[in-house]
């Protein structure tokens, strides 16, 4: 097999993180802990620099190159450009974070640099080898860096559990692309449609991989009932860590949904609808009412993840092109509102404090009003109080899925919503009505303080101008 | 263009959030100067705007400036819409609105909330610059609910006076109902037109005018009619009208420069625009234009009888305000738009003049705002009561003042109109030119003339106001005297509005005013002739005659018409009627529901039982995740297993 030098073009994102990442590798050997903030910058300019890059090479029509294994449209363009943006959050938010709790090592940064290499293979892989071999690459950073503490009990605890489930998940994803390919003969995505819109009864070789696959994918996303892993893991690891699992995995997580359902089986369609509706409703009910009863707000926001990715189904659900968007718009809206959330609890905690039980939200408007206020933003925002974003996106997402025709399933989500807003106000309740039990002054470096505010603002600002962003995602859908 | 428009409407917010948000650290006078800055900015960009329009010719801007939202096909912007009758609603809201700004400093000096007082009048200026500036109903909306706010804002400023707290609840409530009726109007509009916007609306108007709708069954509506009357509905709310009127006289309980600003010049006049700016649809109307007709004419006449027993100096103003509204609203009715919002603009000067002088008189008074505590104040405030002059000729129509051209306008107008209720609405403002005359001077009279009735200990403290407070009324007494004999020529008879305003041919009342039209010194010789000329200048004498010469007339009348009197003073019983059936009949319902709905079927049953099973329920799930890496695996099997078998069933 000859390439062309041309073919590589499109990738030249990937291949500067992945220079940056073992550039990052080898000069943090020769640093100290004195000037280890150099790792963290470069890394800052890694996401900066890949932004640049990408955007450079953003082609107009989707260009397929490397014998089919790796796609460039605008829908990776956008969806990488949004998963730098969430990393670097990820890094100025955790940086005083990882310093105050000796955690501030290069391999973190090595670490989340190969993991966002991972996302952006997923986002652009086109053929299931390629695809599974980014997710899997993700995956390892991510069970790696949940037992980056290695002192605590908890968070190896946590990392156990994280890595012997998803080698469980990436077995049945892998054994779901195994017969997807002994009943199709191709791991591309475009000769497998093609296969398939030549299947005319139903074929159990194809459908039992569809449900494999789907289980792989509902293990990542943390749907139910694969989802056990995510209020464990969340909490268990460091907060730092927690924020950048929750979040931009996500984008690339939507990506290959979007990848294997649609372009690959959307043929299939009727067939998995209906196992992604099973999925959704559960996560919608499981996630929403056991939140409530959670005392730790790290453990109730992990709950609430799975909720959230309940909702983002129902856009994949609708299978229309109106409904990818309003799915994309979502993953996006919900990793920006996630990014904060957590941030919220890495502000409130110092050294050797953790601020993640519920309690430790009290009297928060008496403490400092202007965070109490970001947090009460994104806590509706989360909702799906207007006029923060996320009421845009959950509009969205019903909307997609009424037009089809699923008004009943629409219905569920509205009602888990309303069961969802407790558990938010309830927060929003302690920081506003309670008195505060920990009265210490909020520490907090510029940084953290800055970035803080800007999520919030954001989340606001997007919410009454949702215009450009739901435009955008419209666009790269058609 | 389009940068300007931006620029004329962002400034006052800019200000407003400025002064609103970081108020503390920008201390008094950052917050004026802030807001004041932002104002101007506002004021000069909009006369240039004017001048753009009206004098350079330049082109109608209809245009959308932002995509908001786009849901269910419907696309909803954030537009603008700039063409002459916009162009002179933008110079006046924002001139008086800089004119007040100025005197507030002197107004508002030592108030613990003044740079809240700032922060709300600088976002009253941007929203009603929305309001005007509107290309959409959605916007218009908008910019209606927005000013609404901020006037129960500032009604109830001084939130710690009970009568303010009543009186902004009251005005908050009112236009609730008013309101309603508004926001049916416009999902009319967009059910027949599919459309919020002004231009597809105005353009298809004609192929609706046949179509009906029976919103009772058996009661066919005609489609305009109804959008028509629904959002007249809203004027009456943010207008006054009888009987959505009962709020405004007790708004008088804000600070006078709001008075002055919302509730005389700007807001209250929003009505009377948004009917102007609908004529297009108001136009395939009669039955439309007869009711508006009515209810502006029993406004204009039987308001301005409370005015007559009023002794508060700002309820007078407020009265007469009332009174006035009801004028522009009956030239609305007779299809003589540009009257009406003639009369808006020369009203929103002398209004805005005799509400500032009459904070001045306030405030030289140590806030006593008793007439009947007054008297002879001539020789203390000299600025303040040659100002109130000129205001007060210009309310009641003294020739050559600008409030004799639009108010002789307006009753030419009625008298031309062949539409159903012209003849009371003639009567009705022909008596009203002598009630006007009246309640006005013996105000005037009793506050500047006559004996001095103070106490001792304010008579010796009574000096003039400060220069914040007289140059604004200074410049506000200059188009007070002149703009009515300056622009009657254009505004009426030219073409001025040009396409803003669409008049039918034979509702074209002003059209044959305009034959015999010959300038406005004409207007003003004719003027002496008319019979309203002498009805004013008897009220004039009569109010001389009485509080000057006799004022035991007044004492008379007040015992022997007892009855009368106290029909005047309650006002026709309007609040007690509202407070005893709407206010007291919606609290015995409210209990109802609160004691047996609420508190039984809601809470008992449905939210604490609700709560009670999600939260049992969330216990027993919260026991399944039990920490062992063994029962995850399970589940995800078993999830597994449930799923494959789906395949097999199904």
């Amino acid at each position: 097999m000859t390439v062309a030098l041309s073919e590589f073009a499109p990738l030249l994102p990937e291949i500067f993180i992945l220079t940056m990442a073992c550039a990052v590798l080898i000069i943090d050997l020769y640093l100290t802990d004195k000037n280890r903030h150099i790792s963290y910058l470069l890394a800052l300019a890694t996401m900066a620099g890949a932004g640049i890059v990408t955007y450079i090479v953003m082609p107009t029509t989707p260009e397929i190159v490397l014998a089919g294994t790796f796609i460039s449209d605008q829908m990776s363009a956008v969806l990488k450009m949004f998963v730098y943006l969430i990393t670097a959050g990820v890094l100025v938010y955790s940086r005083q974070y990882l310093v105050e709790r000796d955690l501030f090592k290069g391999e973190f940064y090595v670490l989340v640099l190969f993991a966002v290499l991972g996302m952006m293979v997923m986002i652009s892989g086109h053929n299931m080898l390629s695809i599974y071999l980014g997710l899997e690459l993700l995956s390892l950073c991510l069970y790696a860096l949940v037992a980056l503490q290695r002192d605590s009990s908890t968070a190896v605890e946590a990392a156990m559990k994280y890595f012997v489930l998803g080698a469980l998940a990436s077995g049945m994803l892998l054994y779901g692309m195994s017969m997807i390919y002994g009943a199709s003969g191709s791991l591309d995505l475009m000769e497998i449609a093609e296969h398939i819109k030549g299947v005319q009864e139903k074929d159990l070789v194809l459908l039992l991989g569809v449900v494999f696959i789907i289980v792989g994918l509902a293990f990542k996303l943390g749907a139910v009932p694969f989802h056990m892993w995510v209020p464990d893991v969340y909490h268990g690891a460091p907060t730092a860590i927690t924020l950048f699992i929750s979040t931009a995995p996500k984008i690339a997580g939507f990506a290959i949904i979007i990848r294997l359902m649609a372009d690959g089986m959307g043929d299939l369609q009727h067939y998995w609808q209906d196992f992604l509706i099973v999925i959704a409703v559960l996560s919608l009910i499981i996630g929403n009412i056991i939140a409530i009863a959670q005392t730790n707000l790290k453990r109730m926001l992990a709950y609430s993840t799975i909720a959230h990715m309940g909702f983002l189904l129902l856009g994949i659900i609708a299978g229309t092109a109106e409904g990818y968007s309003a799915a994309m718009f979502y993953t996006i809206a919900y990793a920006i509102m996630g990014l904060g959330a957590f941030g919220m609890i890495i502000l409130l905690s110092r050294a050797g404090f953790e601020a993640d039980r519920l309690e430790d939200f009290k009297g928060l408007n008496d403490r400092s009003p202007w965070y109490a206020f970001i947090m009460l933003i994104i806590m509706f925002s989360m909702a799906g109080v207007p006029p923060a974003l996320g009421f845009w996106a959950k509009l969205a997402v019903l909307e997609s899925v009424v037009n089809v025709g699923l008004t009943w399933l629409a219905i569920i989500a509205v009602v888990m919503s309303i069961v969802g807003a407790f558990y938010y106000i309830r927060l929003i309740k302690l920081m506003y009505f309670d008195k505060a039990e920990d009265t210490a002054l909020i520490e907090g470096t510029l940084d953290l303080k800055a970035i803080l505010s800007a999520n919030g603002i954001a989340i606001l600002a997007l919410g009454i101008f949702p215009g450009a962003l739901l435009a955008i995602c419209t666009n790269v859908m058609l | 263009m389009e940068n300007i428009y931006l620029a004329i409407v962002l400034a006052p917010l800019i200000g407003s959030i400025v002064a609103g948000l970081w108020g503390k650290k920008i201390g008094t006078a950052g917050a004026h100067t802030v807001t004041i800055i932002g104002v101007a900015i506002s004021c000069g960009l909009s006369f240039y705007v004017f001048k753009h329009h009206v004098f350079d010719g330049g082109a109608v801007f209809n245009g959308a400036v932002y995509t908001w939202a786009v849901s269910d096909g419907f696309t909803f912007d954030i537009g603008f819409l700039v063409d002459q009758l916009t162009a002179m609603m933008m110079v006046v809201v924002t001139f008086v609105s800089l004119m007040v700004h100025i005197y507030t400093i002197g107004y508002m000096k030592g108030d613990p909330g003044y740079q809240r007082f700032f922060c709300y009048i600088s976002l009253f200026t941007f929203s009603m610059l929305m309001l005007v500036m509107a290309n959409n109903f959605m916007q218009l909306f908008f910019g209606w609910e927005a000013v609404g706010l901020v006037s129960y804002l500032l009604i109830g400023f001084w939130y710690k006076r009970e009568t303010a707290i009543y009186a902004n609840l009251k005005a908050f409530l009112v236009n609730r109902v008013g309101d309603f009726g508004f926001i049916l109007g416009i999902a009319v509009v967009l059910m027949y037109f599919n459309s919020l916007d002004y231009e597809d609306v105005f353009s298809n108007a004609g192929n609706l005018s046949n179509i009906t709708i029976q919103v009772i069954p058996g009661w066919d509506w005609n489609v305009i009619t109804l959008i028509c009357m629904l959002l007249f509905i809203g004027a009456m709310g943010k207008s006054a009208q009888v009987p959505l009127h009962v709020w405004l006289p007790d708004s008088m309980e804000g600070p006078t420069p709001i008075s002055a600003l919302i509730h005389a010049a700007t807001m209250v006049t929003a009505g009377v625009f948004m009917v102007a700016r609908m004529s297009p649809l108001y136009e395939w109307s009669e039955t439309a234009l007869s009711f508006v007709l009515i209810i502006g004419a029993i406004t204009a006449l039987f308001m301005g009888f409370l005015g007559l027993v009023q002794n508060d100096i700002k309820r007078v103003v407020a009265y007469s305000t009332l009174s006035q509204l009801g004028y522009m609203v009956v030239a609305l009715g007779v299809s003589a738009y540009a009257a009406g919002l003639f009369h808006l603009m020369t009203h929103a000067f002398f209004k805005a003049l005799l509400f500032l002088a009459a904070g001045s008189v306030i405030i030289a008074m140590h806030h006593q705002q008793d007439i009947r505590k007054m008297g002879g104040l001539r020789k203390y405030l000299p600025i303040t009561y040659a100002t109130s002059l000129i205001g007060s000729l210009a309310l009641i129509g003294f020739p050559g003042f600008s409030g004799f051209f639009s108010k002789d306008a307006i009753i030419e107008a009625v008298g031309h109109s062949e539409l159903f209720g012209s003849g009371f609405a003639y009567t009705a403002v022909l008596l009203g030119v002598f009630v006007t005359a009246l309640y006005t001077f013996r105000m005037f009279f009793l506050v500047f003339h006559g004996k001095e009735r103070m106490d001792e200990d304010t008579r010796s403290h009574l000096k003039e106001s400060p220069l914040v407070v007289t140059v604004p009324l200074i410049l506000l007494a200059i188009p007070s005297v002149f703009i009515g004999g300056l622009t009657i020529g254009p505004m009426l008879f030219g073409d001025y509005f040009g396409s803003s305003l669409v008049v039918f041919k034979e509702h074209d009342v002003l059209a044959q005013m305009g034959e015999y039209f010959t300038g406005a010194l004409g207007f003003v010789l004719h003027g002496l002739v008319t019979p309203a000329f002498y009805l004013s200048m008897a009220g004039l004498a009569t109010a001389w005659y009485i509080y000057m010469k006799k004022p035991s007339i007044a004492t008379h009348f007040k015992e022997k018409y007892k009855s009368i009197y106290n029909v005047l003073d309650n006002a026709y019983g309007c609040d007690d009627f509202n407070d005893k059936w709407f206010a007291g009949g919606a609290r015995r319902i409210g209990n109802v529901l609160f004691k047996v709905g609420d508190a039984k079927v809601i809470d008992g049953v449905m939210v604490n039982g609700t709560a009670q099973t999600v939260g049992w329920w969330a216990g027993v799930a919260r026991y399944m995740q039990t920490g062992y890496l063994y029962h995850y695996a399970f589940a995800m099997i078993l999830g597994l297993v449930g799923l494959v078998s789906w395949i097999f069933i199904v």
